[in-house]
């Protein structure tokens, strides 16, 4: 069974661009509906939205609504160009994480032969317009953000890399959909059924992976840039209506598209046992949806559950743990791949 | 003053240095913070000067009086029975034993003793507006640490307590329920099982709270060794309540001063730590909130029967005199001086509030710390704004 349309590249382009820029806010609803609002709010007795729409699902949607029609404030003394443009680099660098996301074997936008390369270059340039924000808004709290997170991706940046490393040694690739493609074929100990999820051989790797991926999205044990009882809201601070929602919708954006890698390196991605040819293609989002839900579950999980570690607390269990712990892995896994 | 901890000390050189490198180009010259009086960790309108170097404190200035309302003052303009709205307003969270220590320095000064019921009452209100002031802490130290979760579960179980408020004076958080000579009114029916009820919920609470930030790594962290007040220092800057406690003076009004209410009659302790860090801050009160409950419980088992208001004139007028009385509130010590020339009203009020003396120390052991210890520190403190400010 094959699609005979073809369509040229610019056509094929635009609706990779625009499917993917419906991804992005449908990414962010959805996250921040069912976690921030509802897991949250059931965690702490509390109900949560409740009034728009059947369970408050509408909730996010009206939000977003509500600071669309906000007042775009800039504040007295800041860059105004800079000031600007940062939630644009913020949203940029979650749009460009998309690219190289396989929900199914046909269904990704480019498959780079460097992709998670790729996608972990473009994760950290988040940081940049952070930086920007933090630096242009004339404010002390948001600089104080701002240097905090430059500072924490570059401790995270390190063991989120790392930890990849194995399972990049394991598949033989750095290319998303050949990771997927080699934990569908695999097996374990000769039972192939289930494929070969590389959370069984590189579970130590997914934990400094999570680890990394909270700290990398400032969720709280590692929220220190927008920590909101120290710097009122970090780098944000002086953001209002449409550009505060470009940081909102970037910071689950990434959330998503973080745990949808982290589904794909670990997880088996869009591979469902039994499941494969054009069908999966079908089932390929649905089954990577379900993945992402799993790990976003646990990265929120902690996020409501711990208290927030201190600047230089949180540098050490970077440098002093988590980078030591993954290169350890690495050299184990070295070692297993020689010996079988 | 001795210097304890290592940053402290490294801190005192370093604000030495930056005062002397003034006139150096190349240094950088640190940043003047302002926390508040709009921020969201100061619950209020407290203002704290911080001057940085990097995110190390050099020195910080709390800036106090943005929500002075004058009660010292109002208090000249109102008669007796009048003023207990007023104070009510001082500590809010602790409603109910803001309004005993005067109304028991207007009871010395009248030579009244309210009766045996409405003294027991009377403590188990207090102990409760304890109850629901320091929960509220212990859930909201987690909050300005950063986890979320705690406050909610602090708000839900306040709850309780305030109910049993409302269901006696009708105010969850004015009660205006104690009077000249006794109270009010006397309980509803069916209140005392309900509110031994509360009474093991609070316990479960507390257990709770102990489960959930105590027991976690991080919250032991970034607590211990945090903002050590050594014991001298504390008595020095007048702390008071569970922050002096935790400092290791074993000191409580309760116990210590003859009172006529009834905290003689039951089995309880007063908990100190060795400490004197935010950990030690936060575990006192945890203990005490427990205490609390535990003393609620054996005054309602023994509650005496009897009237609960003494015969007092309709017509309040306080003799002529002077009277000083203080209790151990939730925040610390709290007291009022009562200059009576005769009138209808007070002639002068002093009050004094234990948050104004407890936060006197910021300058002391905000220095050299961090600026996320800052939050720490000012949580564990615990002061409520309107007590600063009275």
């Amino acid at each position: 069974m094959t699609f005979a349309v073809e369509l040229a590249y610019w056509q094929t382009t635009t609706i990779k661009v625009l499917v993917v820029l419906g991804v992005i806010p449908v990414a962010a609803i959805v996250l921040g509906y069912v976690f921030l609002l509802k897991m949250m709010s059931h965690m702490q007795s509390r109900l949560g939205p409740m009034e728009a729409g059947p369970h408050g699902t509408l909730q996010l949607v009206a939000d977003g609504l509500k600071f669309i029609q906000k007042e775009d404030i800039f504040p007295d003394r800041s860059d105004r160009f800079v000031f600007g443009l940062a939630p644009v680099v913020v949203l940029m660098s979650t749009f460009l994480l998309y690219i190289v996301i396989p929900a199914g074997p046909r269904l990704v936008v480019e498959d780079l032969d460097t992709g998670v390369f790729f996608a972990l270059a473009v994760s950290s340039l988040s940081v940049l317009g952070v930086l920007m924000a933090g630096w242009s808004s004339a404010n002390k709290y948001s600089l104080i953000g701002a240097l905090r997170a430059a500072g924490q991706l570059i401790a995270y940046e390190l063991p989120l890399v790392l930890a990849v490393v194995g399972v990049v040694m394991q598949a033989g690739t750095m290319s998303l959909q050949g990771i997927v493609r080699a934990q569908s074929e695999g097996e374990i100990f000769g039972i192939g059924f289930l494929g070969n999820p590389f959370i069984f051989t590189q579970f130590v790797g997914f934990a400094v992976f999570l680890l990394a991926a909270q700290a990398e999205l400032s969720q709280t044990p590692f929220d220190m840039p927008v920590a909101e009882s120290e710097l009122v809201a970090g780098f944000m601070t002086e953001y209002t209506g449409f550009r505060f929602l470009f940081f909102f919708m970037s910071e689950f954006g990434s959330a998503f598209a973080l745990s949808a890698i982290g589904a794909t390196l670990f997880l088996g991605g869009w591979h469902f046992p039994g499941i494969g040819g054009s069908l999966a293609d079908v089932t390929g989002p649905l089954v990577l949806g379900a993945k992402v839900m799993l790990v976003a579950f646990f990265i929120f999980w902690f996020r409501f559950t711990f208290p927030r570690l201190r600047e230089d607390q949180l540098q050490a269990v970077a440098w002093k743990y988590l980078i030591p712990i993954s290169l350890a892995n690495i050299l184990v896994t070295g070692v297993l791949k020689v010996l079988f | 003053m001795t210097l304890t901890t290592e940053r402290q000390q490294s801190a005192y050189v370093s604000s030495q240095a930056a005062d002397a490198r003034v006139n150096i180009e190349l240094e950088t010259e640190g940043m003047t913070l302002n926390i508040g009086p709009q921020h969201p960790a100061t619950h209020g309108t407290l203002r704290i000067v911080v001057r940085l170097d990097g995110e190390q404190v050099l020195w910080a200035e709390p800036v106090c009086g943005y929500m002075h309302r004058g009660y010292e003052k109002l208090c000249e303009v109102r008669t007796y029975p009048q003023v207990t709205t007023l104070v009510n307003r001082i500590d809010w969270l602790g409603h109910f034993a803001n309004e005993v220590p005067f109304i028991l320095a207007a009871e010395k000064l009248m030579e009244i003793e309210a009766p045996e019921r409405a003294q027991w009452l009377r403590t188990v209100f207090f102990e409760m507006a304890r109850i629901a002031n320091v929960s509220l802490f212990l859930g909201d130290m987690g909050v300005q640490l950063g986890a979320l979760t705690p406050v909610f579960y602090a708000f839900r179980d306040r709850e309780y307590v305030l109910n049993l408020m409302e269901a006696v004076t009708g105010g969850r958080f004015h009660p205006n329920f104690d009077r000249i000579g006794g109270l009010k009114e006397d309980l509803p029916k069916g209140w005392v099982a309900e509110a031994k009820r509360v009474m093991t919920r609070v316990q479960s609470f507390c257990d709770q709270m102990e489960d959930l930030l105590m027991g976690n790594e991080i919250f032991d962290r970034r607590c211990r060794g945090i903002g050590v007040i050594p014991a001298s220092v504390g008595l020095e800057y007048g702390m008071s309540g569970a922050n002096i406690r935790a400092s290791g003076v074993d000191w409580d009004l309760r116990r210590d001063e003859d009172s006529p209410l009834a905290w003689k009659h039951c089995d309880w302790k007063v908990w100190t730590h060795a400490d004197g860090d935010a950990f030690a801050r936060y575990w006192v009160r945890l203990q005490e909130t427990r205490e609390a409950a535990k003393i609620v419980v054996q005054l309602l088992d023994g509650l005496p029967s009897g009237p609960i208001q003494a015969k007092v004139p309709r017509i309040i007028k306080v003799p002529a005199g002077e009277a000083w009385a203080h209790t151990e509130n939730p925040l610390g010590e709290m007291g009022y001086y009562v200059v009576s020339k005769g009138g209808l009203g007070p002639f002068r009020v002093k009050i004094r509030s234990a948050s104004f003396n407890n936060i006197s120390v910021i300058p002391w052991v905000l220095r050299g710390v961090f600026v996320p210890d800052v939050i720490t520190i000012l949580a564990s403190l615990y002061f409520i704004l309107g007590d600063i400010d009275r």
